[in-house]
């Protein structure tokens, strides 16, 4: 199988590597897929909390190296975007972009995945933050 | 808080410039198939056009020289295996021997039985024959096999019953490169007057087999797994003690004492008779190198790396093959990142059904491990440079892909993988 050049530049120079602290409350992480299904994605964001902003972005993946590079692009995709502009990005936008094959097309929506499950994290946070706000006024 | 993790620029795929002596890229998928040995394509070569005469012409003197070219090849062949010349038929390759066997055995003896017994871990070629004889009310028994890769000699004895007409295990796998106990399978089926037919596909030419001490009665054979070239093969079928009958799948002119019809490829019997030839002169000091670059390449890894697993048993395995798992690093990504080696991955993203590899999974390492391996098919023509550069390539690569492996970081947490919840198994 050969890859799409955009494919072979994140594989090679996979953009915002790394993680943030996880328990910190501005930071969601998504870790979807399965070992046994040969992908796992772990996706991080932390967001300004005044402006709901994403203003980092860090990924780990194990999977082939469409799926490296799906979750690479989707911490580019998501850097400078509100929480509500990051949930409008779509599976089928990184197939486009990557140019990924059909058999390649659930890495995508793996990437997509971890976006939502991301967002989700940090929302549930923020939730959890609410009353005890409230409380302390 | 954020660590970054830096990517070497030397780690970029195309950068890498050969150490001295090494032409990329480096073929080392040699369970795949062999490059055609020179002392072979020369072999074969007058009989293209100079002797391209039909063997079966018998009043001309080109028939005359593509039937010798046949009948040499016939007795390297035969030699090879311990085997006598009238034995060996010629085929198209070992799946069409393995069929024929197969299902020539399963025709010609059904009045005497209906089960057929394999192995999980079995070459396709047998496998998807063995299932569909059993649309046509054959039984067929798929015995497990062990941690190891090995079958379990005490589940074949007790899968054996009065109607078992066959046993069909492989000598050597094409993915782990086990060998299995052919010999004492032999015994057992001789014992019980069961025909034993073996895949010996990867194992002629390698290893030393010998039909007779060993009780095969039927072996297929294949002329591009050992340097002869690819279209051709043959199935050696015992004619005394006992006499093996099988019956024709492919009906003509009665060609191979009727078992096999159809004009011969007489330039590809003959470089397949070369290739035996060359394999019987040097197999004992080739099995030797290439036992000795296999484990040089594996201590080499092992040096280096940790969580790295040896996919079967080290000890019953052809001299040249490695298949290792990298635990955390994902199969297709790791050959993504050494794309100047032609080796192979179990990972379920290099086939096209999105499985992992069914041996792997046999081998009951979860499929998290058949996701992360990798076959080395070590070759005559490969060298200890090769070997080097293909370990430094394998390590430096593994090393980059842990550090982007949300699993590594995990492993190295303390967080055991196997309590995790998983949020896609449910959706698979």
């Amino acid at each position: 199988m050969s890859y799409s050049d955009k494919v072979i530049d994140h594989y090679n120079n996979p953009r915002n590597v790394g993680s943030m602290d996880k328990n910190s409350a501005d930071v969601g992480t998504g870790l979807v897929g399965a070992p046994e299904c040969g992908d796992v994605m772990k996706l991080q964001i932390k967001v300004n909390p005044s402006t709901n902003v994403i203003e980092e972005a860090k990924f780990k993946t194990f999977g082939c190296g469409s799926a490296i590079a799906s979750s690479s692009l989707a911490t580019e995709w998501v850097k400078g975007k509100t929480v509500d502009e990051a949930l409008a990005i779509k599976n089928m936008d990184i197939v486009k972009e990557l140019s990924l094959p059909p058999v390649k097309i659930h890495c995508s929506v793996l990437a997509e995945d971890a976006i939502r499950a991301a967002i989700g994290d940090w929302k549930k946070k923020q939730e959890a933050a609410k009353p005890v706000a409230v409380e302390a006024r | 808080m954020s660590t970054d993790v830096k990517i070497p620029q030397a780690l970029t795929n195309t950068q890498h410039a050969a150490p001295e002596g090494v032409k990329l890229p480096i073929y080392m998928d040699n369970h795949a198939t062999t490059p055609v040995d020179p002392r072979v394509l020369e072999e074969m070569l007058p009989f293209f056009m100079e002797k391209f005469g039909n063997s079966a012409s018998r009043n001309h003197s080109f028939g005359w020289a593509g039937e010798e070219g046949v009948e040499t090849a016939r007795e390297r062949i035969a030699k090879l295996i311990g085997a006598n010349t009238k034995e060996i038929i010629f085929t198209s390759g070992a799946t069409e021997s393995d069929n024929l066997a197969i299902k020539g055995v399963a025709e010609m003896y059904r009045e005497k039985g209906n089960h057929i017994i394999t192995a999980v871990t079995e070459h396709k070629a047998v496998l998807d024959t063995c299932k569909r004889l059993e649309k046509y009310g054959y039984r067929v028994t798929y015995l497990p096999v062990q941690k190891d890769g090995l079958i379990d000699l005490d589940d074949l004895k007790r899968a054996m019953d009065d109607k078992t007409i066959l046993v069909t295990i492989m000598y050597a796998n094409n993915e782990i490169g086990v060998i299995q106990p052919v010999t004492e399978i032999g015994k057992l089926c001789h014992e019980r007057g069961v025909i034993f037919h073996t895949d010996a596909t990867q194992a002629i030419g390698k290893v030393p087999v010998d039909v007779v001490k060993q009780n095969i009665d039927l072996a297929s054979i294949s002329g591009h797994k050992m340097y002869g070239p690819k279209g051709v093969g043959a199935l050696y079928v015992r004619r005394k003690n006992p006499r093996v009958q099988i019956s024709a799948i492919i009906d003509g002119g009665g060609h191979e004492r009727g078992m096999r019809s159809g004009t011969l490829n007489v330039p590809g019997i003959v470089g397949l008779g070369k290739a035996c030839a060359i394999a019987q002169e040097d197999m004992a000091k080739e099995s030797c190198r290439m036992a000795g670059l296999r484990n040089r390449l594996r201590d080499r890894i092992m040096g280096k790396l940790d969580e790295v697993y040896i996919n079967g048993s080290m000890e019953h395995r052809l001299p040249g093959s490695l298949n290792i798992s990298f635990a955390y690093v994902e199969g297709e990504s790791l050959l993504m990142g050494i794309n100047d080696i032609a080796v192979s991955s179990g990972s379920a993203c290099t086939s096209a059904t999105l499985e992992p590899s069914y041996v792997l999974k046999a081998l009951g390492a979860g499929d998290d491990l058949a996701h992360s391996s990798i076959r080395f098919g070590i070759g005559r023509f490969n060298t200890e440079a090769e070997v080097d550069y293909v370990a430094d390539r394998v390590i430096e690569t593994v090393e980059r892909l842990r550090e982007l492996s949300p699993l590594y970081e995990m492993a190295k947490e303390g967080i055991n993988l196997k309590d995790v919840k998983w949020a896609g198994e449910a959706s698979h």
